[in-house]
């Protein structure tokens, strides 16, 4: 219970340092770009909206920092982000919620089947060494220094262009309407398998090469010895003892990672135009859409922050020395 | 007593043996295949980002009649859809991508052995707050957050960037200093060094640091690999400034002048494939760096394809036998000089001796050592007195 | 001619080991770790391994078992197991993976060395103990449950103890867990790897005690191998002593603590201070075991050995009889100092005490 509350601390902690974090970003700005851009939608905004903008980028004189950050968490906590610039006047919390889910079924689903189908492969790969399946280690190798938005543009090139199978763009079938119907799901799967192919080869080599490192590291260990001696079968001894344990590194290491891998699968969003949330920051940047920016940043750090708190949990949940010493 | 061989000779044989074995291991890192093919690689490149501009045949940016042309003697990767040359793009481009890499890679190393040396080195509080931020800074996304500081800073060129990825890219190294600097600090030789009262930064720049040269190392390749991804993936969505040529520029203006539906490979292909083939490089030394340190890991990629050549499959738990050519051992007088089973004697008289020439080398073919011996007689003889 | 040392028990042999060599490494850079040693373990006897570290002791029980990790490679002998079950002599060099299974455990079973990382970390004790037994026998898991229950509670540690980690137990606890495990199929083989090592002087006493009584009730055979040659003389029957990857004595624990025949013998016998008994001149052998990779010429401790003579460096000596002969056929030892074919001076006193106990000053062994 500690080692959760301790945790749970950390996370929240974390939170805390990105929302402020992201507060003081715009600050390093200077003033006049913001200004003339308020200026540009003046008549057309509402006192509260000039207010969070004036809030979000420190522009009113007469008020300190301090009152700004309270406001600006205040703010925060009525999900209020600001309006965006590009899609004006939609306010920015209402753009995030709409391309979050995307953001979290494309990328979140690739990472994880990434993730469970590159730890398998480690695990094969660091159990039976000296094979000709070791072969492969040089192309993992190549494909983990692949930039994932490259790999993207190549997928488009060969299986949007080249090979038209497949839609280069978008996330759903442009017939369709949002919702809970069979045509429109089955056209976001369509649109969903190229994006998420891409994402699956470029995080899958690390995956495998870590994993496979960590089973040649454990299979050294004693109890592996113990359990071949004890004449387990071999599947027993691999998975029940080899990979039970090599895959808690891996674990831990998946929950640290997230951030970087987030950053890479956004991109590749970018490339796709899949309406996630890194196409969105990538059309916040195009316009500079500063508030958009802003609060794309702090969703893609509360997401990460929430997975990377549930990898722990599960790594908890395997590990019963965290659980009783903390 | 009677000596069969000269035993003289052996002992030159051996010393000249050992030396040549000594000297094979000093080579150290370059010994490692994968290591020297990722030194050779970017060696390669580094030279390329020092004299690329003056081998680039063209000015990249001078726009010409030949639009969108496909490799050709002229230009040997093809040309734009504003006619301008993408061989000489890339050649030029190399110099920020290796600078800006490098750069960050050095400055991101450096807050990562201040901060995660100081922070193994103090414990306690210190290290709670150290430990602290580096996680903080390793869990939030580095990407978006260099996007957002990168598009609010106007222009941001090659240093600028370097400055902003070191400052999200430091947190990795850190953690894997600070653990491995804790367990330092408790090893006796630094434990003597504080109860001589030697001042701290003396222990820490010459009792700790030696210890942790590999592992800074292999932070800061790390990093440098983080920094050439992040920035030419700042180039590619246009964060950074366009006009710099770097391979994320080329990509950029690819995308966005649509060479993908026109078909234009040679724009895209070339320097996606010069990031991946840097990345590779630095991940081959990085290996290299990890087989070095973690002998786990080098007995096994040394040696796979001896294994396979000699049909061993090294495992854990089954060890592998391996009777060579058949002369290794005297196998052959297994028969004769086997020890009565039910007493253990252990055959003696003439088969307890070699002579020191076959000693150590059993394997020398056509002699099975102490083969033709009369053994057997006397262990038959020793067998009947005991059981009787 | 009479023999008067007390004979050991006329027991079949258990494990036979005949020229065992084994390798590290795969190249020629490979590293010969053991060099055809011999080796019989009769039925329901203790036999001690001792000798510096790095003398290949626990090399020689992980590659009879072929639990020897990687890089070793076993590259010649044979290996018989023979059990009194199955009445079934067996090389386990010879044996397919899925004999080998079937043997281990059921047969020859491990207690390893430093038991906290011998247990897996993450699974609970009962758990371990329990899947051992699945592996080989037809149970319920209840009463595989029992099972474990009993064996714990065999060892002294209270049945409750089936759902507790690892690192909730104590180094000891640890220990015995490690050895009610060895026992779950009431093997005929038990090696055991310096299972005191770890452990504070009071607990190696109480481990060492239980594993003589557990012995005694169950009836298997020992190979106890540690460094602690004061040890194996209380514990054992009988004591090989190895150096550099040989053996260079076999004999009885008693013959090996009152009457050493190797000079290496006799001085691991001046490095240690004897449990009980009246006291010795402690004094180390001088320098340190040679490395395996540039090994003297002719026999390996010569460089150390305070006896060493010219032919030392020319002959490799080989494991045989004792200068007494006939008088002690089941002693052998590896020194020229014993072997009349070889040209030595006299036999140093304090490695020829006769077997009854009189030394033998001045007296040409030949």
């Amino acid at each position: 219970m500690k080692y959760f509350l301790r945790r749970l601390g950390f996370y929240l902690f974390t939170a805390w340092a990105a929302i402020t974090l992201n507060f003081f970003i715009p600050r390093m700005l200077p003033g006049d770009p913001v200004q003339s851009l308020i200026n540009k939608f003046q008549g057309r905004l509402n006192t509260d909206a000039v207010e969070s903008l004036y809030v979000l980028f420190g522009l009113d004189e007469n008020r300190t920092v301090w009152q700004d950050y309270l406001a600006y968490l205040n703010n925060l906590f009525h999900g209020d982000l600001g309006i965006s610039f590009t899609y004006f006047p939609t306010p920015v919390t209402q753009i995030l919620t709409q391309s979050l889910p995307w953001t979290i079924a494309l990328v979140g689903l690739s990472t994880i089947i990434g993730f469970v189908l590159g730890t398998l492969a480690g695990v094969g790969l660091g159990w039976r060494r000296g094979t000709w399946a070791d072969n492969l280690l040089p192309i993992a190798n190549f494909f983990s220094a692949i930039p994932y938005f490259w790999l993207g543009i190549i997928a488009i090139a060969l299986f949007a262009v080249a090979w038209p199978a497949f839609p280069a763009a978008g996330g759903y079938d442009p017939g369709t309407l949002p919702g809970w119907n069979m045509e429109f799901i089955g056209g976001a799967i369509y649109h969903g398998i190229l994006p998420a192919l891409t994402i699956i080869i470029s995080s899958i080599s690390g995956w495998i090469l870590g994993m496979r490192n960590m089973m040649v590291t454990v299979s050294s260990e004693d109890y592996v010895t113990v359990a071949q001696a004890k004449g387990l079968p071999e599947r027993k001894v691999m998975f029940g003892y080899a990979a039970r344990n090599a895959v808690l590194p891996s674990i831990s290491g998946f929950a640290l990672s997230l951030g970087f891998i987030v950053g890479g699968t956004l991109v590749a969003e970018m490339v796709f135009s899949y309406p996630g949330i890194g196409y969105m920051l990538f059309q916040a940047i195009g316009s500079k859409d500063y508030p958009l920016m802003q609060g794309a940043f702090l969703v893609v750090t509360i997401s990460v922050l929430v997975a990377s708190m549930l990898a722990d949990f599960v790594y908890a949940f395997l590990d019963p020395r965290t659980r009783v010493e903390g | 007593m009677s000596v069969q061989a000269d035993p003289i000779g052996l002992t030159e044989v051996e010393p000249a043996k050992k030396t040549g074995k000594k000297g094979k291991r000093s080579l150290g890192i370059l010994r490692n295949r994968k290591a020297l093919i990722g030194l050779i690689m970017l060696a390669f490149f580094l030279v390329l980002a020092l004299i690329g501009p003056w081998l680039a045949p063209h000015d990249p940016n001078a726009v010409t009649q030949d639009s969108l042309q496909p490799p050709s003697a002229d230009h040997w990767l093809g040309t734009t859809n504003t006619g301008q040359d993408i061989f000489s793009q890339l050649l030029v481009g190399t110099r920020g991508v290796m600078l800006v890499g490098l750069l960050a890679g050095i400055l991101a190393t450096m807050i990562s052995v201040i901060v995660g040396v100081t922070a193994g080195f103090l414990g306690g509080i210190g290290d709670e707050l150290l430990s602290l931020l580096a996680n903080v800074f390793l869990i939030i996304p580095a990407l978006p957050l260099i996007i957002i500081v990168a598009a609010l800073v106007p222009s941001a060129g090659g240093v600028t960037i370097a400055l902003i990825i070191a400052l999200t890219g430091w947190a990795w190294g850190s953690r894997v200093l600070r653990a491995q600097t804790l367990s330092l600090r408790k090893r006796d030789f630094v434990e003597a060094a504080r109860a001589n009262g030697e001042p701290m930064w003396r222990i820490i720049f010459f009792e700790i640091m030696p210890n942790l040269t590999a592992i800074i190392a292999s932070g800061f390749i790390g990093t440098a690999i983080f920094a050439i991804l992040s920035e030419v993936t700042l180039a590619f969505i246009g964060v950074t400034s366009i006009s710099e040529w770097n391979w994320g520029t080329i990509l950029f203006w690819a995308q966005s002048s649509q060479a993908l539906v026109l078909g234009a490979w040679w724009w895209f292909v070339p320097a996606g494939l010069c990031i991946a083939a840097v990345g590779t490089s630095l991940t081959l030394i990085n290996f290299g760096i990890d087989e070095f340190v973690n002998p786990r890991l080098r007995n096994t990629a040394a040696s796979a394809s001896l294994l396979r050549k000699k049909g061993i499959r090294a495992r854990i738990g089954f060890t592998p036998v391996y009777r060579g050519g058949g002369s290794q051992h005297p196998e052959t007088t297994r028969d004769d000089d086997r020890p009565d089973a039910d007493t253990g004697t252990t055959p003696r008289g003439g088969a307890r001796r070699r002579d020191a020439a076959q000693a150590d080398d059993a394997t020398v073919p056509g002699r099975p050592a102490a083969s033709g011996l009369p053994t057997n007689s006397r262990t038959t003889t020793d067998t009947e007195e005991v059981t009787a | 001619m009479t023999i008067t040392t007390p004979q050991r028990t006329q027991a079949e042999p258990l494990l036979e080991i005949r020229n065992l060599s084994v390798d590290y490494g795969y190249d020629d850079d490979a590293v010969r770790a053991l060099s055809n040693v011999n080796l019989t373990l009769h039925r329901g006897e203790i036999l001690g391994l001792a000798g510096e570290s790095g003398c290949g002791k626990s090399t020689l029980a992980y590659a009879a078992t072929r639990l020897l990790p990687p890089p070793g490679v076993i590259t010649g002998g044979e290996v018989l197991f023979t059990s009194s079950r199955s009445r079934e002599s067996g090389d386990l060099l010879r044996m397919s993976d899925k004999q080998l299974r079937a043997q281990r455990w059921r047969d020859t079973a491990i207690v390893f060395q430093g038991s906290m990382n011998a247990l897996n970390p993450v699974y609970k004790v009962g758990k371990q103990l329990i899947d051992g037994i699945a592996a080989h026998e037809k149970m319920s898991r209840s009463a595989m449950r029992e099972r474990a229950a009993e064996l714990l509670t065999m060892v002294g540690i209270s049945a409750d103890r089936l759902d507790s980690y690892p690192h909730q137990l104590s180094g000891g606890m640890r220990q015995r867990v490690m050895i009610a495990m060895a026992l779950a199929l009431e093997p005929e083989l038990v090696i055991m790897d310096e299972p005191t090592t770890a452990l504070d002087v009071v607990m190696q006493r109480q481990i060492v005690e239980q594993i003589i009584e557990l012995k005694d009730k169950l009836g298997f055979s020992v190979i106890f191998i540690t460094h602690d040659v004061s040890l194996l003389i209380e514990l054992a029957d009988r004591i090989a002593i190895m150096y550099a990857g040989e053996i260079v004595e076999d004999a009885g624990s008693r013959e090996v603590y009152h009457e050493p025949r190797h000079p290496y013998t006799a001085g691991l016998l001046h490095s240690f201070p004897p449990l009980r008994g009246p006291k010795r001149e402690l004094g180390g052998i001088p320098g340190s075991p040679p490395d395996l990779l540039s090994l003297p010429s002719g026999c390996r401790f010569r460089t150390r050995c305070p006896y060493a003579v010219d032919a030392c460096a020319q002959l490799v000596p080989e494991l045989g009889g004792t200068v007494f002969g006939d008088e002690e056929p089941h002693r052998s030892v590896a020194c020229h100092l014993h072997d009349d074919a070889v040209d030595t001076p006299a036999v140093p006193a304090e490695l020829a005490v006769r077997p009854e106990g009189r030394t033998l000053l001045g007296v040409d062994p030949r």
